[in-house]
């Protein structure tokens, strides 16, 4: 398979004079070294400057509210099953009465932590979420001096109610065309697949 | 006589001093070049464009924990890195900065001291430098420095031969071993290079190898040595080693200008309407810029050829190099013969 355009087939021809002296070769690459003096780095500095980076990067996670600034996330836990660096861990625990508009479902994560030092940024968890609750977002997970620091309770998860977190560019119009067919089985939520069964039986 | 000793002891100082400041820039303006060769920034944290990096370097240096091993001899583990330094610092007393400075009825020489057998103390100091690794690698009491020590004296000592060789097809030409006087017989644009370009390339290519210069920079091997003759070294100690290193870079790059490329002779200095001491200055400033071209050029070797291998090194040093500078003896004696010059 041929990655490249540069190959180069290597042939094991003695050398000649010229080339057993060495220094053409020598000439030739420090000329090539010399060139690169001129180019731009390819570097940026980078607290001052940020890399432009593409919409569907994966960066630090968001844990989503819906329309109605409740908490999709209902702590099913298939995130945590899908990670394959088991950095999520989560507490459940039941909706209290009015606690509505606070929960979307009856359960919820009461403690939920992503270790940012195990994560690697796979979107497995996104993948796996049936509630559309947890996404990455192009947020640059920032260092720490601290181990504990890294690990990111709900504190730093969860998206502020005034401030959601737009995930449009993430979510482009193909992919959220793609998750309304419903035909997929990926696709389908718990009431979709109910309702399939159901059409099932009546045929 | 008064007048002529201060006079002097104010030329060591600025010497001195101009050594330990061009070696220190020349930690930075190598990390810079490195960068700007690979596409990166370099350091540019400390002041603007980073230029106050050697201060922040020198101090973390100062300030890091110093480790002497229990089992090192610590007078001979004390005395490497001093000797090593010291060695690297006495080269500069015999090159010829500049030209004279008249103030008064006095001529001041822009050298410190003008000896009839320059180059011979410039090789002898430079081999006794050898000493300051050779010490340090062992009395750290460390098989992997010890070996370090040992493949740098050995790699000196052969590449020293070659470059002697080549020194003598030079002084053939030159007729003398004083430093100052080579550079005073290159006025114009006829230099040495002309003359002797075999010889440049020997001895361009043994100055790479006596300062441990990459792609010479085998006594510090850190794949094979884990760090070479230094691996014991902390602290300033280390840095006293690696600055030296910079120091020998700035001194081989003021003797290869002087001994090859007119050293602070401009070309058509005659013509031009200045003389005196403005004419001293200018030299001094062509001089340095020579200089600052061979310092990038150690650079810019080093950051384009990659290291050879030991067996690579020794048989460069004993079956091309010294070969080729008794070749080189023997055509310019032949030729000069020819042109009638003996
Ligand atoms: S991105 Fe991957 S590794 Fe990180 S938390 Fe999600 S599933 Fe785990
Ligand atoms: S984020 Fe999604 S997958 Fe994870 S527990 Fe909450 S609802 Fe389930």
């Amino acid at each position: 398979m041929q990655l490249t355009n540069r190959k180069k087939v290597v042939v094991k021809k003695e050398m000649s004079l010229v080339e057993q002296l060495y220094l053409p070769a020598i000439a030739n690459g420090m000329t090539i070294t010399f060139r690169h003096l001129f180019k731009k780095p390819a570097t940026v500095r980078y607290p001052e400057v940020k890399r432009e980076i593409s919409g569907t990067y994966r960066g630090q996670h968001v844990l989503k509210r819906d329309e109605n600034g409740a908490e999709r996330c209902t702590a099913c836990g298939l995130c945590a099953v899908a990670c394959p660096a088991e950095a999520i861990t989560m507490d459940a625990a039941e909706r209290r009465k009015g606690d509505e508009h606070l929960y979307r479902e009856e359960k919820y994560a009461a403690v939920y932590e992503i270790n940012m030092l195990r994560c690697i940024f796979c979107g497995l968890c996104e993948e796996a979420c049936p509630k559309e609750a947890i996404f990455l977002t192009d947020r640059i997970v920032p260092v720490s001096g601290n181990r504990k620091d890294m690990v990111y309770g709900k504190d730093k998860l969860v998206e502020d109610v005034n401030h959601p977190i737009d995930l449009s560019e993430r979510q482009t119009p193909e992919v959220v065309e793609f998750k309304k067919d419903k035909t997929k089985y990926h696709n389908q939520t718990w009431k979709d697949r109910g309702n399939l069964l159901n059409e099932n039986k009546h045929h | 006589m008064a007048i002529f000793i201060l006079y002097k002891t104010i030329l060591v100082l600025l010497v001195f001093l101009i050594s330990l400041g061009v070696a220190a820039y020349s930690t930075y303006a190598e990390r810079k070049v490195a960068a700007f060769m690979q596409d990166r920034i370099g350091p540019d944290r400390a002041g603007p464009f980073g230029i106050l990096q050697p201060m922040a370097d020198g101090l973390k240096m100062f300030m890091k924990e110093e480790i002497i091993p229990t089992v090192s001899n610590k007078f001979l583990f004390i005395l490497g890195p001093s000797l090593a330094m010291l060695t690297a610092l006495m080269t500069g007393v015999v090159v010829p900065w500049g030209g004279n400075i008249n103030i008064g009825d006095y001529s001041f020489p822009l050298q410190i001291a003008d000896i009839n057998i320059g180059i011979l103390y410039v090789f002898g100091v430079v081999s006794f430098g050898v000493y300051g690794i050779m010490i340090g690698g062992w009395a750290s009491n460390n098989k992997y420095s010890m070996l370090g020590a040992l493949r740098a004296s050995s790699q000196m000592i052969s590449y020293e031969i070659a470059m002697g060789l080549a020194l003598v097809a030079l002084i053939m030409k030159t007729g003398s071993l004083s430093l100052g006087e080579i550079v005073r017989q290159q006025d114009g644009t006829m230099w040495n290079v002309v003359y002797q370009p075999l010889g440049f390339l020997i001895f361009l290519i043994c100055a790479f190898a006596e300062t441990n210069r990459a792609p010479f920079d085998l006594p510090e091997c850190e794949t094979e040595l884990v760090g070479g003759y230094h691996t014991e070294y902390s602290s300033m100690k280390l840095g006293f080693y690696l600055f030296a290193e910079y120091i020998n870079i700035f001194i081989s790059s003021a003797i290869i200008s002087s001994l090859y490329f007119g050293g602070y002779n401009i070309p058509f200095q005659n013509h031009l309407p200045i003389d005196g001491n403005v004419l001293s200055i200018l030299q001094f400033a062509f001089f340095f810029g020579k200089i600052i071209f061979f310092i990038f050029f150690f650079m810019w070797v080093r950051w384009t050829i990659p290291r050879f291998r030991y067996d690579q090194l020794m048989n460069l040093g004993w079956k091309i190099l010294i070969p080729l500078a008794i070749f080189n003896i023997l055509a310019t004696g032949v030729l000069m013969y020819a042109l009638g010059k003996v």
